[in-house]
């Protein structure tokens, strides 16, 4: 075969050998390994699917912490104000996690409608306020404004 | 009236850069001389008041002049003096300000050192860069000032910088990172101006290689940093996320990995041409991106600075605009600028196709991964995050396989190689590399097939560098000679090639063998983990310069033994009251003993307390120092300041032999 010829199936076989074991790497990683945010109002409506990995976030209710006396267990609520949803989670949270503060939590809804959370993601500093949390608690707002008016009218 | 200084200072460098920007391309343009020998005088006025304004911040910080917004917003009386400096860039303002700083000193820089390069080349060089500087200076004019004032309403004390912030590597980590990101400019700047010039031969590789090679070696330190600050300053031990801003920075990195491997090729051989410039758009672009993707917020990250959607859609035009003209330039002008010049399946050319490929593949799954929560959010999906699984099962398996052609890389040959010789060769060291891989995790006890794994690739790479280092010197006359004839830019090579593999060493070893556990610990107890005693002896109070600490003393045994006191704090910053964990690590070559504390649990004085065992994590900062070092050991090579002596224009690309 022609040298240069020859050379450019190298490259065109190299590339297409590389390319469709990384899109087949792509697609096999992607299957378990992304999970979708849900407000808290989505999860008690029972949107959110069980024995997926999710992620569920809002403001940390009020009171609601509570935390074992011989562990690191510790039990939760996360609301967006229209619903709230239980986390149970064993383990250090993060420092800026506290009531009344938003908050994310990664993990596994069960059957009752718990989210057995892996993971507890707060805010990093006192303005920031997780991309997603802000945006469901908007949401929740602009559903109350609408209620008022309905009601109004 | 030091901000107004500085202020004003920053808007004398914008028209410069508008000057720099326009004049000597126009002059390159009407072969006008006058016109391109400016660009040096105008590069040199950009560092010069870019510097200026970036002074008067830095003295506002200093002297605590709370009527800039920025310093109220991000300084505190009480902060000491060395992160009071070190505030100026952690915040969106100064760091962007850092940038541009940073930006004008790579501009500079080339217009030192590359007056040696024809007249034309440089005046184009120096445009694009000083295009980008436009970019950037008017970005924090006019979307995020570091010298708006507060008055009246100046506040009589700041808000104090994030305690995160307060730490020496983040007074070094953020300034070179910038150094690697920025520095791509240069080799986007050569890609560019030789697209306009339409002249992309060896010699054009020949220029703009040290540069690239030292940026790259600036970002590979700047990440390491990274890393090594979430490490212990974050808090939990972990020192890799696959968080977006850290793929924002590791991005351009893949891409200037394949880059720097890529000009090689067009150096010595002249080949691989328009793919390489390619590759610079490409790196540049990602570092671009990786600003977009940090400074708009459109993301969840640790790194994300409050957000501002004009800036946001600042960057993206402006990215939209570099990445769309140069790639609109690279399609009228990469056809002309084909090669002719065969090699053969086996050869070193083909090696390095192959780490170009896999670097350009590591770098768009990354890529897409990073993307995808952004491009399901605006298609209306819903809100997806990809987590580190779906990094690590395409990234690990991707670099896998791209060790076992890395071994064969140095010891082939350009042009034409042959099979029977790398038998010849890398027979021994590959038999070597196994059996060291098969027998060395008994040591550890517990056998781990992927640490197997990881010591046979990593040996391999080791042991057919020291096979062809010893060859080389064997064959010269004396010892002195050998090394005298071998140039650096192989032993950056070498030095490179061995922090990679130290560097999957320590990766996959820690990742292993690493062993943590979340303790309630109360004074008294002990909890013994990978034969390391560790006691919790005493909970005291601590009172720093600008913080209040809870602090668990604890003293570490092995076979009764003391090794080390540790005494992790859980502190209270004053001006914000933020609570921030501050782990103590004794740290070795071969294993880090890690305690962090968590929260008081129960009444009784208990703490949740974190515990680590974490061995050979320093490996892969270790091993990523010695490739920054490599990277820079390549430019003092000595034909890149023969070149300089040389009239540079008409050369050709001779293949010598490196």
């Amino acid at each position: 075969m022609h040298p240069v010829r020859k050379q450019r199936l190298i490259i065109v076989l190299c590339v297409v050998v590389f390319s469709s074991a990384a899109i087949g790497l792509m697609a096999y990683a992607l299957r378990g390994n992304i999970n979708l945010f849900f407000p808290p109002v989505e999860v008690a409506a029972g949107k959110a699917p069980v024995g997926q990995p999710i992620r569920v976030g809002g403001m940390v209710v009020d009171g609601s912490v509570q935390r074992s006396d011989n562990s690191l267990h510790i039990r939760f609520e996360v609301t967006d104000y229209q619903a709230s949803v239980p986390v149970v989670y064993e383990g250090i949270l993060p420092d800026l996690f506290d009531e009344g503060q938003g908050a994310v939590a990664a993990g596994v809804l069960d059957e009752n409608g718990v989210l057995q959370a892996t993971e507890v993601l707060a805010k990093h500093d006192e303005n920031y306020m997780p991309p997603e949390v802000a945006e469901a608690l908007e949401a929740s707002k602009a559903m109350d404004a609408a209620k008022a008016k309905g009601a109004g009218e | 009236m030091i901000p107004e200084f500085g202020h004003f200072s920053l808007i004398i460098a914008l028209c410069l850069a508008v000057l720099l920007a326009t004049v000597p391309l126009w002059g390159a343009w009407r072969r006008n001389t006058g016109a391109m020998a400016l660009a040096p005088g105008l590069a040199m006025g950009l560092l010069v008041f870019t510097a200026i304004s970036f002074v008067c911040l830095t003295i506002a910080f200093l002297q605590d002049d709370f009527s800039v917004e920025v310093v109220a917003n991000n300084s505190n009386s009480l902060l000491p003096p060395i992160y009071k400096f070190s505030a100026v860039w952690g915040n969106h303002e100064g760091s962007l300000l850092l940038w541009a700083l940073t930006l004008a000193g790579w501009t500079a820089a080339v217009a030192t050192f590359s007056r040696q390069l024809p007249l034309m080349v440089l005046s184009r060089v120096l445009a694009v860069m000083g295009f980008v500087g436009v970019g950037f200076l008017s970005f924090s004019l006019f979307t995020s000032n570091p010298f708006a004032r507060l008055i009246p309403g100046t506040p009589s004390d700041g808000q104090d910088l994030n305690p995160l912030l307060q730490d020496p590597g983040l007074i070094i980590h953020p300034p070179i990172l910038y150094m690697g990101y920025v520095g791509f400019s240069v080799a986007f700047a050569f890609a560019i101006a030789a697209l306009l010039g339409g002249r992309l031969d060896a010699a054009w590789a020949r220029w703009s290689r040290p540069w690239t090679n030292v940026a790259w070696a600036f970002l590979t330190l700047g990440i390491m940093l990274g890393s090594w600050w979430a490490y212990y300053e974050l808090g939990w031990g972990g020192w890799w996320f696959w968080d977006p801003v850290e793929n924002a920075s590791f991005m351009p990195w893949l891409a200037g990995t394949a880059l720097i491997h890529s000009l090689a090729v067009t150096e010595k051989r002249g080949l691989f041409k328009s793919w390489t410039v390619l590759l610079a758009i490409f790196a540049f672009s990602l570092s671009l991106l990786g600003t977009f993707l940090v400074r708009s917020g459109v993301l969840t990250s640790v790194h994300a600075f409050a957000t501002d959607p004009a800036r946001g859609l600042f960057v993206l035009v402006f990215l939209a605009i570099v990445v769309g003209g140069s790639l609109t330039l690279y399609a009228l002008r990469a056809p002309a600028v084909n090669s002719r010049v065969g090699f053969a399946g086996l050869s070193r050319e083909t090696l390095l196709l192959v780490n170009n490929v896999v670097f350009l593949v590591a770098t768009l799954t990354v890529l897409f991964g990073t993307l995808f929560p952004l491009l399901m959010d605006a298609l209306g999906q819903g809100k997806y995050s990809v987590g580190p699984p779906y990094f690590n099962a395409v990234f690990v398996p991707l670099m896998a396989l791209l060790i076992p052609f890395m071994g064969l890389g140095p010891v082939s040959r350009w042009k034409r190689d042959s099979a029977s010789r790398w038998k010849a060769e890398l027979l021994v060291p590959a038999l070597a590399a196994l059996a060291c891989g098969l027998t060395l995790p008994l040591l550890h006890g517990d056998y781990n097939i992927w640490v197997a794994l990881a010591l046979v690739l990593a040996g391999w790479l080791l042991l057919g560098l020291v096979r062809d280092v010893w060859q080389r010197l064997r064959s010269a006359p004396s010892l002195a000679r050998g090394l005298r004839r071998t140039p650096a830019s192989y032993w950056g090579m070498v030095l490179a090639h061995l922090g990679f593999a130290a560097a999957v060493v320590g990766v996959v070893v820690t990742s292993q063998y690493n062993i943590e556990r979340d303790l309630k610990m109360e004074v008294g107890q002990a909890e013994t983990l990978a034969g390391y005693r560790f006691e919790f002896t005493e909970l005291a109070n601590f009172r720093g310069p600008n913080y209040l600490a809870d602090e668990a003393r604890f003293v570490v045994t092995r076979d009764g033994r003391e090794i080390a006191r540790l005494a992790p704090q859980k502190r209270r910053y004053l001006a914000s009251g933020q609570i921030m964990t501050e782990a103590a690590i004794d740290d070795g070559l071969f294993r880090d003993l890690f305690v962090a504390m968590g929260e008081p649990v129960g009444q009784g004085g208990a703490w949740a307390i974190r515990l680590h065992y974490k061995p050979m994590v320093r490996w892969m900062w270790l091993g990523a120092i010695m490739m920054a070092v490599g990277g820079f050991v390549t430019v003092v090579d000595k034909r890149y300041r023969r070149q300089r002596a040389a009239s540079a224009a008409g050369e050709v690309a001779h293949g010598a032999q490196a």
